[in-house]
């Protein structure tokens, strides 16, 4: 069991948890997941890691509440355990190397994700911008810790109710275009969002890492479910990723499959809905 | 005087129709007295073929007199002696290939139902048995076990029963390997699994779950935990997928995935949250056990046609006869000598059919079977909505990856000497990780030999 030693809710939808775990904080780097199980009857879901302590053996998961699993998670409080935490699963990000100016870009919970590439890139002494970006000022996570680990935050809304109006691929079309130069951008979030960004800086011929979620079961290499398709080739983001080359990644046929069991993870959500009623 | 009935003594089985809806054991197993009936069909031979035929060379005539004797606990404890998991092997083993195809009875007739009595009485003796088994003198050494399947599993219980601390981590959440994600309930009941498992615990063995060996410790780092030698049991891993138009449609995914929902996460049962696709009509491709458990499983999830699609002809199929004959019995529908060859989707991206080529029987290829060839103009659709791509695995990459010194051949599969030492000294490993995807009484053999090994690496050091 793996105890729950902190909660914060962070927006509407978006809960931090952090986790006794103390071999995974020893052993964790960004860009890395954990599988979680809620209990015996739950399902096996990937994580990435937002942050880990290790010397207090922690580490900090960040996750939207969108199905089952997640809404079972989000029940449980500080003092409350987990069944199941095994990791740490995938390879780490990997900049190109002598990459100094990075560009980090995360949309939505995809900024939980973001955040410890930012912490890595800064902590390495990288020049690091970071480009967040949001529906609304409501759902704006993360602010202060992102601000305390990089060089510049440009925050961006869609609806400009915070920071600059538009989508992150015009804040980083912008800073292009005014001459500044990154040598790697590193986009998580959702899937549309990595699937422009990585077209923009593909025209601007900027290596883009992006961190896939696809849908796994056992997260070790064996069932195939994580399968995408890179450069034209089967590749299985559990054990080879979930960091890929941006440009040769096929966005639509992950959005796709993603979608796999979207309509049970809608009767998950208005059961529980009525439930509450 | 032996029984001289050239038949074995029928098995109990749940009838084809009332299965094929439920995830109950299929065969019921051997009462008494059809075992002792059964036990006297064997000649007791001196040479004792069929103790040959088995890959962990249980005392096969001694277990079966023991049955005639009545004495189930003292044919428990014969076998016990070479295999730590009898209840399991016992329902998955080949036996036609293995023990029974050495017997001398099947020269004329059926052979000894072999794996039936070792059900039997492995049965027997987890439903009486008083007493746990004792736990052994400590040795004073500590062996890590990385992966707790079939092999590493045997390794460890070899290991423990000559007084080694032994601890087993397991990536998963449970224990057990394929016997858990890949083997069917209906096959195998996962509390037999779990029970064989405490009797492992009660003989010392520590298990840990959720550890990725390679990620959370490497192997280096186990050896300065102070383990003297590691065993590598981590199994088959990445699936095949064929590399045809239409995989990645929503409704195509592997065996592995298919019956990992199913059985390690019961995503068959009611109140567990595994999500398992909704079929109607499936495409199982492939012809081994995996595919047949994942087109049987298909069936008691509700499909209404399942279909086996394999290149070959019936006798080519990997698969256990007995898997095959129930199989069709519960009404999967076998398309041999033929493959698929792309997979239609319909306007939402989900399957709606494989379009599958008719092949003929050609030339032995390097395997020795007949290889099959494409009939040209013979594609037809098949209308699936789902298609499961059971054509085997590739070793998992983990501990190759992250392990200096550990050589692979060019499939990955981790090479070993005759004594299943790897490359790097002092690390043994067996089972899929070294011969890929085979069968879980050559994985508990491999694990034998490697904890025979193992004793004489460490005693010969101290």
């Amino acid at each position: 069991m793996f105890q729950i030693i902190k909660k914060k809710r962070l927006n509407s939808s978006v809960t931090l948890m952090e986790f006794d775990a103390p071999y995974i904080a020893r052993k964790v780097k960004a860009g890395q997941f954990v599988i979680f199980r809620v209990d015996e009857q739950g399902e096996r879901v990937p994580l990435t890691v937002a942050d880990s302590n290790p010397e207090k053996g922690t580490i900090t998961l960040i996750f939207q509440i969108v199905g089952r699993s997640t809404m079972k998670l989000d029940a449980l409080n500080e003092g409350d355990a987990v069944a199941d935490l095994a990791g740490p699963l995938g390879l780490p990000t990997e900049l190109p190397e002598h990459a100094k100016n990075i560009c980090i870009i995360g949309g939505g919970v995809g900024c939980a994700i973001a955040y410890p590439q930012a912490k890595s890139c800064f902590q390495k002494g990288l020049h690091t911008d970071v480009i967040a970006g949001f529906r609304n000022k409501d759902i704006v996570i993360l602010e202060e810790e992102f601000k305390k680990n990089c060089h510049e935050l440009i925050l961006c809304t869609d609806d400009g109710s915070y920071g600059k109006k538009g989508f992150v691929t015009d804040a980083l079309k912008e800073r292009i275009e005014n001459g500044i130069h990154y040598d790697a951008v590193i986009a998580i979030g959702p899937v549309p969002m990595m699937k422009f960004v990585c077209l923009l800086t593909k025209e601007y011929q900027i290596p883009t890492i992006v961190s896939l979620n696809p849908i796994m079961v056992d997260g070790t290499g064996m069932c195939g479910g994580c399968r995408v398709t890179v450069g034209g080739k089967i590749r299985y983001a559990c054990v080879e990723g979930p960091d890929f080359d941006g440009h040769q990644v096929d966005f639509d046929e992950l959005m796709h499959r993603n979608g796999t069991f979207r309509e049970r993870e809608a009767e998950c959500r208005m059961f529980t809905q009525a439930n509450k009623l | 005087m032996p029984n001289m009935s050239q038949t074995k003594v029928p098995i109990p089985e749940q009838k084809p129709e009332i299965r094929a809806h439920n995830f109950e054991e299929v065969t019921l197993g051997y009462t008494e007295e059809m075992a002792v009936e059964e036990a006297t069909r064997c000649l007791n031979c001196k040479h004792m073929p069929c103790v040959s035929g088995c890959p962990v060379n249980i005392r096969i005539p001694e277990f079966i007199k023991k049955i005639t004797e009545r004495d189930y606990e003292g044919a428990y404890q014969i076998i016990h002696t070479s295999s730590s998991l009898p209840a399991v092997c016992g329902r998955v083993c080949p036996q036609e290939r293995q023990c029974e195809s050495q017997c001398v009875r099947g020269k004329k007739g059926e052979p000894v139902g072999i794996g039936r009595l070792e059900r039997f009485v492995a049965d027997f003796h987890m439903q009486n048995a008083e007493s746990p088994v004792q736990k052994p003198e400590p040795n004073g050494h500590k062996v890590a076990v990385v992966g707790g399947g079939p092999a590493g599993l045997t390794c460890a219980g070899d290991l423990a029963k000559r007084g080694y601390e032994v601890t087993v981590f397991e990536a998963f959440h449970v224990a057990g390997g394929v016997l858990m994600y890949g083997i069917p309930e209906f096959r195998l009941p996962k509390a037999i699994v779990q029970k064989e498992i405490e009797n492992l615990k009660h003989l010392g063995v520590n298990i840990m779950t959720n550890m990725i060996i390679g990620k959370v410790f490497s192997i280096d780092e186990l050896m300065e935990q102070g383990y003297e030698a590691v065993f590598v049991g981590s199994g088959a891993g990445l699936p095949r997928f064929m590399g045809i138009e239409g995989e990645s449609l929503i409704g195509v995914c592997s065996a592995n995935e298919y019956l990992t929902r199913i059985n390690l996460m019961k995503g068959y049962k009611e109140g567990y949250d595994t999500p398992v696709l909704k079929s109607k009509a499936v495409a199982v491709c492939g012809g081994g056990n995996v595919a047949m458990d994942a087109a049987r499983s298909a069936l008691r999830m509700g499909a209404e046609h399942v279909y086996i699609i394999y290149r070959r002809s019936e006798n080519e199929m990997p698969a256990r006869k007995e898997e095959v004959h129930h199989a069709k019995e519960e009404g999967v529908e076998f398309l041999t000598l033929q493959n698929p060859v792309k997979i239609l989707g319909d306007e939402n991206g989900r399957v709606r059919a494989a379009v599958c080529q008719k092949m003929e029987l050609g030339e032995p290829d390097a395997s020795g079977r007949r290889s099959p060839v494409p009939v040209a103009g013979s594609e037809y659709e098949l209308a699936v909505d789902t298609v499961i791509m059971a054509i085997g695995t590739s070793p998992n990459p983990l501990i190759r990856t992250t392990t200096e010194g550990l050589e692979a051949n060019q499939r990955g599969c981790l090479i070993v000497d005759e004594s299943m030492m790897t490359t790097k000294q002092g690390v043994y490993a067996g089972g899929d990780a070294v011969t890929g995807a085979a069968t879980v009484i050559l994985a508990m053999g491999a694990g034998k030999s490697a904890a025979q090994s193992i004793d004489e690496y460490i005693k010969n050091k101290s």
